[in-house]
């Protein structure tokens, strides 16, 4: 046994960048190597998305999921590797990417309505100097209609639930009509009503050729909600079909046991940066 | 309460009512410049420091006033010294400009290369900066005492003295600071509420913040001539905090904060042009903060007046609502007790033992109670109307269906149930309850039968 080895990891084998399989894959990601303060967070990070799929980032706290969304993003600097999005560089496919952010990250006491959320999903569309118009609301307030919130629609923000939150997020999203959806954590800490909601939505934009790449700590409902996983613990564990990849020795990997080796060189790079 | 008395003593000279008069009508060329010039200041400053406080950048716009002093100095030496007029206004405001970005910048780098705290860099920055300033402007003046004489000026305005020149500056950087708000509104939104959104999405958010602050800039800087440097940030602050009591939307945020701005400047400048020895730019602020205080207390949406109100009423239905609860499942226990027969009514010193009410308030509570035609009363018997039975059937249901919950699915224990179900019986939501009947099956519209003894005393 030798978990600490690459040769260990479990994956589709990712193939290089100019094949023509890897032009239609919604997402792929070549040795991503991320670091905060040099502490690195993610490790040769590579993976690879198959188109209209549901795909689930799961792994335990301090894995690099949310990181690892991010450097997908272009919101954080990496220090290595290579991601295509529809066999093109991300700033070539802006538009056909939505990110649904962690409710916690903004503060929901702005005064602005559900509806103004939702039509910033529209900004870039409507483009500058130009202002929301008719169309614009009727698009917004379609997507409310389809996660179930269109009767909050001019509601401030501050008066939602947090499932209203996170629906409000999704709707946004949704305006935006984009082709692969990175979301984080759509499903923390909201109600049954809504996590329904929130499925019911992801199984209909897969059935219009969406993929979604969803942050997900239930590991319960993992089979029930996606097609494939990926098991992220700082380096990718397994990556591919639940029915293949989604096993308990897996899970152990992931879960059970720290990857010492991978904590240990952190911890020391961190405290070799304290010490200078 | 200064004011108030130096106001008393004016009103006894008989020019001052003609001087007011003249000034509301805006009759001397000067009072002209001066309110015109600050309203749209004011103005101004409201919209920027609505984005700026959305932003959570106020701190920022301080260190960055404050940062400029040096920059004001340098630039008037270097001025002098080529032989030029060093107080001519484009080569102040440039280096002010210069000193201030450089400011904002150290604490950038404070921030992320040494791992300063924020507070800490903020701190650091702005005195250090502010010291050199002062340091500088003292230098200034024993080199050449004549000419430097109102550089002092910029720290703490100069209302009085705004000339024709100073007015088209601050006339043309609202212009430029509105224009700006206008084309980016959409944009500047987006970067205040999600700035990582606004970076999926395209937007360079470096620009944009780049732009915001150019525009904090712009207002310090035309706003230092004004009311100095030292108080600039809070004519970008508190109107845009005064706004958001009054309003949960962007646009009237935005025009209410102008709105504030405005009016602060109008009374502000008035004020001192009445009483020359008060400072005008510290007038301007005060009523600015007055202005503040009233939407405190009476904004529409948050003022907290209104919340007093609302929350006192809360109460007053919950006291009521116990009440009618109480006088139902007294008059429930006495019909069991006499085979079902309809109970009329209680007596109203069984209400007393229900719960720990003196006498004087449960009969207050009758009272009102009564007012609102939930209650009748007879003498010492106390029955309920049609609409009180209503609600306190509703009223118990849900106060039932909450400790038989807690009783099932809690584990609680039963003599603790009838006090936790006390304060949730009131904010049950329909969908909420509609969940406890489907948990507790068989309990869909008759009221359940209480799962514990009723308090007896208390």
């Amino acid at each position: 046994m030798n978990p600490e080895g690459p040769s260990d990891v479990q994956r589709v084998p990712v193939t290089t960048p100019a094949t023509e399989l890897g032009n239609k894959l919604p997402l792929q990601v070549w040795d991503l190597t991320v670091a905060y303060q040099r502490t690195p967070v993610l490790w040769d990070v590579a993976f690879q998305v198959p188109p209209a799929s549901l795909v689930a980032v799961v792994g335990p706290n301090g894995a690099g999921k949310s990181t690892l969304l991010r450097a997908i993003l272009n919101l954080i600097p990496r220090t290595s590797g290579r991601i295509q999005v529809f066999g093109n560089d991300f700033e070539l496919q802006r538009r056909r990417v939505a990110y649904v952010p962690q409710r916690e990250s903004v503060d929901w006491d702005f005064p602005v309505s559900v509806l103004d959320v939702v039509t910033m999903g529209l900004y870039r569309e409507i483009g500058w100097l130009w202002p929301v118009r008719k169309k614009h609301r009727a698009r917004a307030l379609e997507v409310l209609n389809q996660v179930g919130i269109a009767d909050l629609a001019h509601r401030q923000i501050s008066h939602l639930s947090g499932g209203q939150q996170q629906r409000t997020f999704l709707a946004r999203a949704l305006a935006q009509d984009a082709d692969l959806y990175l979301m984080d954590e759509p499903f923390a800490a909201v109600d049954a009503a809504t996590e329904l909601a929130i499925i019911q939505q992801l199984r209909a934009m897969k059935q219009r050729g969406k993929t979604c790449v969803v942050i997900h700590h239930d590991l319960q409902t993992v089979p029930d909600y996606f097609d494939e996983v990926l098991l992220l613990n700082m380096r990718v564990v397994a990556n591919g079909p639940i029915d293949k990849v989604f096993t308990p020795e897996n899970l152990q990997k992931t879960y059970g046991g720290r990857l010492t080796l991978l904590d240990e060189v952190s911890t020391a790079m961190r405290r070799r940066e304290k010490s200078l | 309460m200064a004011l108030e008395s130096i106001g008393s003593t004016a009103v006894d000279s008989p020019e001052w009512t003609e001087s007011l008069l003249r000034l509301l009508t805006l009759a001397d060329y000067n009072s002209r410049i001066v309110v015109l010039g600050t309203m749209l200041l004011g103005c101004a400053a409201g919209v920027v420091g609505s984005f700026t406080l959305l932003r959570k950048r106020a701190l920022v716009g301080d260190a960055i006033s404050h940062a400029m002093l040096p920059g004001l100095g340098l630039a008037f030496l270097l001025a002098t010294l080529a032989g030029g007029d060093g107080k001519f206004l484009p080569t102040l405001f440039a280096g002010a400009a210069t000193s201030g970005l450089i400011g904002a910048l150290t604490i950038l780098v404070l921030r992320s290369t040494w791992r300063l705290s924020e507070d800490a860099a903020f701190g650091i920055v702005l005195s250090v900066f502010f010291g050199a300033g002062v340091a500088l402007l003292g230098v200034i003046q024993s080199l050449e005492a004549g000419h430097a004489a109102g550089l002092e000026g910029f720290i703490y305005g100069k209302t009085a003295s705004l000339s024709w020149g100073d007015l088209l500056a601050i006339a043309a950087a609202a212009v430029v600071a509105l224009l700006a708000c206008m084309i980016w509104f959409k944009e500047l939104t987006l970067l205040c509420f999600d700035s990582a959104y606004a970076e999926t999405q395209g937007y360079s958010t470096w620009w944009l913040d780049g732009l915001h602050m150019s525009l904090v800039v712009i207002i310090t800087i035309t706003g230092m001539q004004a009311v100095g440097l030292i108080l600039v940030i809070a004519l970008l602050v508190i109107p845009a905090a005064a706004a958001r009591f009054w309003t949960n939307r962007l646009q009237p945020q935005v025009v209410i904060s102008a709105g504030i701005g405005m009016a602060g400047c109008f009374c502000g400048s008035i004020t001192s042009a009445l009483f020359p020895d008060l400072p005008a730019g510290a007038v301007m602020i005060l009523a600015c903060v007055l202005l503040f205080l009233f939407s405190l207390l009476f904004g529409m949406e948050h003022g907290q007046v209104w919340r007093g109100i609302r929350r006192w009423q809360w109460q007053q239905a919950l006291l009521r609502q116990h009440l009618l609860r109480a006088i139902y499942e007294r008059a429930e226990a006495k019909s069991e007790s006499q085979n079902g027969s309809i109970p009329a009514s209680v007596e109203v010193s069984e209400l007393l033992a229900a719960r720990s009410w003196t006498r004087a308030r449960l009969e207050r509570l009758i009272e009102r109670a009564q007012r609102e035609g939930e209650v009748t009363v007879i003498g010492t018997q106390v029955s309920l109307s049609k609409s009180g039975l209503i609600q306190a059937q509703r009223l118990t249901h849900q106060h039932r269906l909450w400790e038989l919950y807690l009783i099932t699915y809690a584990d609680v224990a039963l003599q603790q149930v009838d006090r936790l179900a006390d304060d949730i019986e009131h904010v049950l939501e329909p969908a909420v309850i509609h969940e406890l009947e489907r948990l507790l099956q068989g309990r869909t519209d008759a009221v359940p039968k209480s799962p514990h003894q009723l308090p007896e005393s208390i």
